[in-house]
């Protein structure tokens, strides 16, 4: 039986320990992991609980983070409670396992702390990563602080291990901006945490030997379309059950969570949509702009993955001008994240302006001036009444200006 | 919205003492922020940590920062770090130093016409003194608490007993005292 671990009601923690505070109150009986800056405290912090025996379960050390994911499929097929940790190259090393996890419904919790991926080679804080496992099939929750990282890495679990999900998920946190900083984190009581998530109820385990199973079978042109199809929809459906376990957290402590999370938005005019804590930066500004008269909002993307659609379309229909924020090297093509906040839009009748910046890359600091220049760039745009910059624009770049592509207008 | 930045060099316990504080005020009730700039560095380059503190919560995430404390906790990067950048008119500096203020005023140029806001105190010898380590956080902390009037010495030095609890009472003890003398001596 694992020992008591004291926790105030208070706490003061950076976002790496709190996802591992989280991981030991889910009492997670399988973490494999091969420990990259900036998620490394998380493992290290979970094999130091583990040392001291405040954990039950097992720390399986392996030789690179495509192990440690392949030890999570197999310890999640067996059927236990499975998660870990990664960043960048360690997640890129995974992409292939990611798949796999997917694919076999496992309910396999991952906490990625976003770094950029190399090269040139950089530790800090992008979405590179984050925007690499968008396809995997994974549920992807975005954290905005760490309070937030701790919240929604408990919610993940439930999420996961539904009955009517049955997929892996990822709880995102910015590398060092949310990882490294400490701030205050008002933790739940072990016995409340784990009474919120509850057992874990497993499915078809492999350990359940009067009832033989299969895992990663294949299947060629005759069936493995329906499997992706059937995928797809577990995913989308999944939107329910994240409402429902958002909801029940709310009750729980009061700490309200929407897929999409809106700010200032009731009659906002000019928009930043963005992930990560550049959502909270942003919010300072339009508070700030609201004082000299500017309609400034906020949308942040809680869940990346069901993406948002609707939700997007609902809360952005009636804004004139509209900047998309992407911290992922686009290489090559509009913002994924624009393209896929702009597709919501093309389908509502008034079809804002929408722009798309490329900012941040490589943790580069994305302050509160920046935030109001590029609100104030959606307000000359509303005003004019169409796009007067370029469409893309690379946002707190050294040198020359870089963007591309202006409206077509007659 | 109080502001702090550090000047310290990796090793010397910026980001510890960046975080002590701010776990320490956080009892008081106010929401806290610490953090550092550091990545990849190695000991003894220069990095520097940041303290945000509030009364409601803290949500800008930026690293810029127009401080309302420098807390400087090497001498030498008194003199060759941009300790000065992005401050204010009010901007209060306390500088780890075996010189006197004049002295140590007269060498740095841009302390020049801020000699009202400047406060010195020699960290290092002190830790050398109580810790037996050339660690000069926990006297700068002691500096702090002084300069800004923010706790009474007492209940700064009980919080910070339970802030140090894992450590070995002797090292505690070390940490009491340097917080205690730094806090009489800083001028």
């Amino acid at each position: 039986m694992a020992e008591k671990f004291d926790l105030n009601e208070r706490e003061v923690w950076d976002g790496n320990y709190a996802a591992s505070q989280a991981l030991r109150q889910a009492r997670v009986d399988v973490v494999a992991a091969y420990p990259i800056t900036p998620s490394t405290p998380i493992v290290e912090n979970y094999g130091a609980y583990v040392a001291n025996g405040y954990v039950d379960g097992e720390f399986v050390m392996v030789e690179s983070e495509h192990a440690a994911m392949s030890g999570c499929v197999g310890a999640s097929a067996a059927g236990g409670r499975v998660a870990t940790a990664t960043s960048s190259q360690g997640f890129a090393l995974m992409a292939e396992v990611l798949y796999q996890a997917s694919g076999m419904r496992l309910p396999i919790v991952l906490t990625v702390v976003n770094r950029a991926l190399a090269s040139p080679l950089n530790v800090r804080g992008d979405h590179g990563d984050m925007y690499l496992g968008r396809d995997s099939g994974w549920i992807q929750i975005d954290a905005f602080n760490a309070q937030e990282a701790y919240d929604l890495t408990l919610c993940a679990f439930k999420i996961g291990e539904n009955h009517d999900v049955r997929l892996p998920v990822m709880v995102h946190q910015d590398g060092f901006i949310t990882s490294h900083t400490a701030q205050n984190v008002y933790p739940l009581s072990d016995e409340k945490a784990y009474e919120f998530i509850g057992d874990i109820v497993p499915v078809d385990d492999m350990l359940d030997f009067s009832r033989p199973v299969t895992y990663g079978a294949q299947t060629e042109e005759d069936w493995h379309f329906e499997h992706k199809a059937k995928q797809h929809k577990a995913l989308m459906d999944s939107r329910t059950v994240i409402d429902d376990v958002f909801a029940e957290f709310e009750k729980l402590t009061g700490r309200k969570y929407n897929r999409v999370e809106g700010y200032d938005m009731d009659d906002a005019e000019v928009v930043i949509v963005a992930l990560g804590t550049t959502v909270e930066t942003a919010r300072v500004a339009a508070q700030e702009l609201r004082e000299e008269g500017v309609k400034a909002g906020v949308v942040g993307i809680r869940v990346f993955r069901p993406f948002p659609f609707d939700q997007v379309r609902d809360m952005l229909e009636n804004a004139k001008s509209i900047a998309v924020l992407d911290r992922s090297s686009p290489g090559g093509a509009m913002g994924a994240f624009f393209n896929e906040v702009s597709a919501a839009l093309y389908t509502t009748p008034n079809r804002p302006l929408i722009t798309n910046y490329i900012y941040g890359l490589g943790g580069r600091d994305f302050s509160v001036a920046e935030a109001k220049r590029i609100f104030l760039e959606q307000k000359a745009n509303a005003d004019a009444g169409h796009i007067t910059t370029d469409i893309q624009q690379f946002s707190g770049l050294r040198g020359p200006h870089l963007g591309y592509f202006q409206t077509k207008r007659s | 919205m109080i502001e702090i930045r550090w000047h310290s060099r990796a090793g010397q316990g910026a980001v510890t003492g960046a975080k002590s504080l701010g776990d320490i005020v956080a009892t008081t009730g106010k929401e806290v922020q610490a953090f550092a700039l550091y990545g990849s560095a190695k000991r003894g380059a220069a990095l520097r940590a940041y303290n945000r503190i509030d009364d409601k919560p803290i949500i800008t995430h930026e690293k810029f920062m127009n401080p309302d404390y420098v807390l400087v906790i090497d001498p030498a990067l008194a003199m060759t770090d941009d300790i000065t950048m992005n401050d204010k008119e009010t901007t209060k500096y306390i500088i780890t130093t075996h010189l006197e203020k004049d002295e140590l005023i007269s060498q740095i140029p841009a302390l020049q016409d801020k000699a009202d806001r400047v406060y010195v105190v020699d960290c290092i010898e002190i830790s050398l003194d109580t810790i037996g380590r050339s660690i000069p956080n926990a006297p700068m902390l002691g500096a702090f608490v002084k300069v800004s009037g923010m706790f009474e010495l007492d209940y700064f030095l009980e919080n910070m007993k339970r802030v140090l609890a894992k450590f070995p009472q002797k090292i505690i003890d070390g940490n009491m005292q340097a917080i205690t003398r730094a806090y009489n001596e800083v001028k």
